[in-house]
């Protein structure tokens, strides 16, 4: 038996969006030279609405790019990871500012798959992170430069971020199996 | 604002949560419709890093993978070394010219001291039939991929071309491919009618009496739920070629015609040869296709293979493509397999 637990609503993501925004200007002083890189699946419209907000508020069209990081897992002894999309990297990565964009950041071995991925492009100025969730539990040496919400969770809870353009609504929740 | 698509329209809807059930590639035959979708959508994504500037995947790192030849190519060996280098799999090469085969060591040995070196997929071509069934059955630790037994089978290559004809069709189902040439010796021509009837496509095959598959077509119409009975056979190429999306021109080995299976070269050009004139019996920008090697000028004119209906050339590339889509597959663990 599965008990589901909202803990961001649709509202509570637009503004956590909306900060993260802010900070990513904030922290690179404008949009200048800036590349947003979705991790598929859920990271790409996450990294679409940052850019939106972005223009919105800088009036800068800053590009989008997405990234499978299938090929790049470590655990293929584990599982069969098989490409959830595309990769679509639509300007040049070397000389800019390029910020993975995920929903959640867990054990953090997808962050480095993803930067494994990126650098087959080119070679970055920089890699930030921005994730809408962070649920802690790493495994590896890596932390978000940009979080939506730090949200403490056992193991044996799962969290799922929905989203308008792949699940057809806004929210994330956390599930836990009895 | 640029929007990013996030599942394109090539990617088959739950094509992840296909069961791929497969240790060895042996043929077609023993795969389901979606297990040969499963390769293609993987195919596509394999073929979207041969574009890029660096054309390298970290996904089989510690892995060997040994190509064993018992028979020359250039082709498919090429295509497998890169393939599995692609992948970043450590590929060794052995032709059985200049090995201990010619010492007089037996297929079997010579299978076993490869796998004693802890290769995790052997691709084996044999001028026997039967010799990568043999090696599956011998090796307990080791993917085999047959990559062209005799005149019986060569999978990985139907495997290509579906993926070359759906890149280009848009879908398989419904489009009629006319196989012209030595059919009954082709293996390739055997291992595509496992997979595009499979994939419902109409298949029509073209040939003179003596050079049509006739073990495989053999009571195909009176025997309820035969795999061929959907197969067409046309001894006119003219009447052949109506309407088909696309045209797969087979290699006339000269063996052939001296085994007397042909009445002359001259004849056989004349009539089989899949030249300009006849592919505008054809739709409209029909494909053309070959496995290779070619003998331009017998079974494809030199205008046909090099014009721009052709995809000879994309067929070479995405053989790396599909490969590398096999080799993945295969080197998952026992959890990958349910």
């Amino acid at each position: 038996m599965a008990t589901e637990r909202v803990i961001l609503t649709a509202e509570d993501i637009r503004r956590a969006l909306s900060r993260m925004a802010h900070e990513i200007l904030e922290r690179n002083k404008g949009a200048h030279a800036l590349l947003l890189v979705g991790i598929l699946t859920r990271g790409v419209p996450l990294a679409q609405r940052l850019a939106e907000r972005i223009q919105r508020f800088e009036g800068v069209e800053v590009p989008v790019g997405s990234l499978d990081i299938s090929f790049y897992r470590d655990d293929i002894h584990l599982r069969r990871p098989l490409p959830a999309g595309a990769t679509h990297i639509p300007v040049d990565v070397t000389g800019r500012h390029c910020i993975l964009v995920d929903d959640v950041l867990f054990t953090g071995r997808s962050v480095r798959a993803a930067m494994d991925a990126l650098t087959d492009w080119g070679r970055p100025k920089s890699v930030q992170l921005a994730v809408l969730v962070d649920r802690g539990h790493r495994e590896l040496p890596v932390r978000a430069d940009y979080v939506g919400r730090n949200i403490p969770t056992s193991v044996r809870e799962e969290v799922q971020v929905r989203l308008e353009e792949v699940d057809g609504r806004d929210e994330v929740v956390i599930v836990r199996s009895d | 604002m640029q929007k990013v698509e996030t599942t394109p329209a090539r990617r088959k809807a739950g094509s992840a949560s296909v069961p791929w059930p497969h240790r060895h590639i042996l043929d077609l035959d023993t795969f389901a419709p979606q297990e040969i979708s499963l390769v293609l959508d993987l195919a596509t994504s394999m073929k979207e890093v041969l574009g890029r500037e660096v054309k390298k995947l970290p996904s089989l790192r510690g892995k060997t993978v040994i190509t064993c030849f018992y028979e020359p190519s250039t082709r498919t060996r090429i295509s497998f070394e890169t393939a599995g280098k692609l992948l970043s799999a450590d590929v060794i090469n052995m032709q059985a010219t200049g090995s201990s085969v010619e010492k007089g060591e037996s297929l079997v040995d010579t299978l076993l001291t490869l796998q004693a070196t802890a290769c995790d997929v052997l691709v084996l071509r044999h001028p026997h039939a039967g010799a990568p069934y043999l090696a599956a059955r011998w090796l307990g630790r080791t993917s085999v991929i047959n990559a062209g037994d005799g005149t019986h089978a060569h999978p990985t290559q139907a495997l290509l071309d579906l993926f070359t004809l759906r890149e280009h069709l848009g879908t398989l189902e419904g489009r009629t491919i006319v196989i012209v040439g030595d059919i009954a010796h082709s293996r390739v021509a055997r291992s595509n009618l496992w997979g595009m009837t499979k994939m419902g496509m109409r298949v029509v095959l073209c040939a003179p009496p003596t050079l049509l598959p006739w073990d495989l077509l053999k009571g195909r119409r009176e025997t309820p739920g035969h795999p061929f009975a959907s197969v067409e056979v046309e001894t006119d190429l003219d009447k052949a070629l109506e309407g088909a999306d696309a045209v797969m021109a087979l290699r006339l080995q000269k063996e052939r015609m001296e085994a007397g299976l042909i009445p002359s070269l001259r004849e056989y050009i004349a009539l089989y040869q899949v030249n300009e004139r006849r592919l505008l019996r054809a739709r409209p920008g029909a494909l053309v296709l070959h496995p290779g090697p070619m003998n331009e000028g017998v079974e494809i004119s030199p205008a046909v293979a090099h014009g721009s209906q052709s995809v000879i050339q994309e067929q070479v590339t995405n053989g790396v493509a599909v490969r590398m889509a096999l080799l993945y597959l295969l080197c998952m663990p026992a959890g990958g397999r349910p």
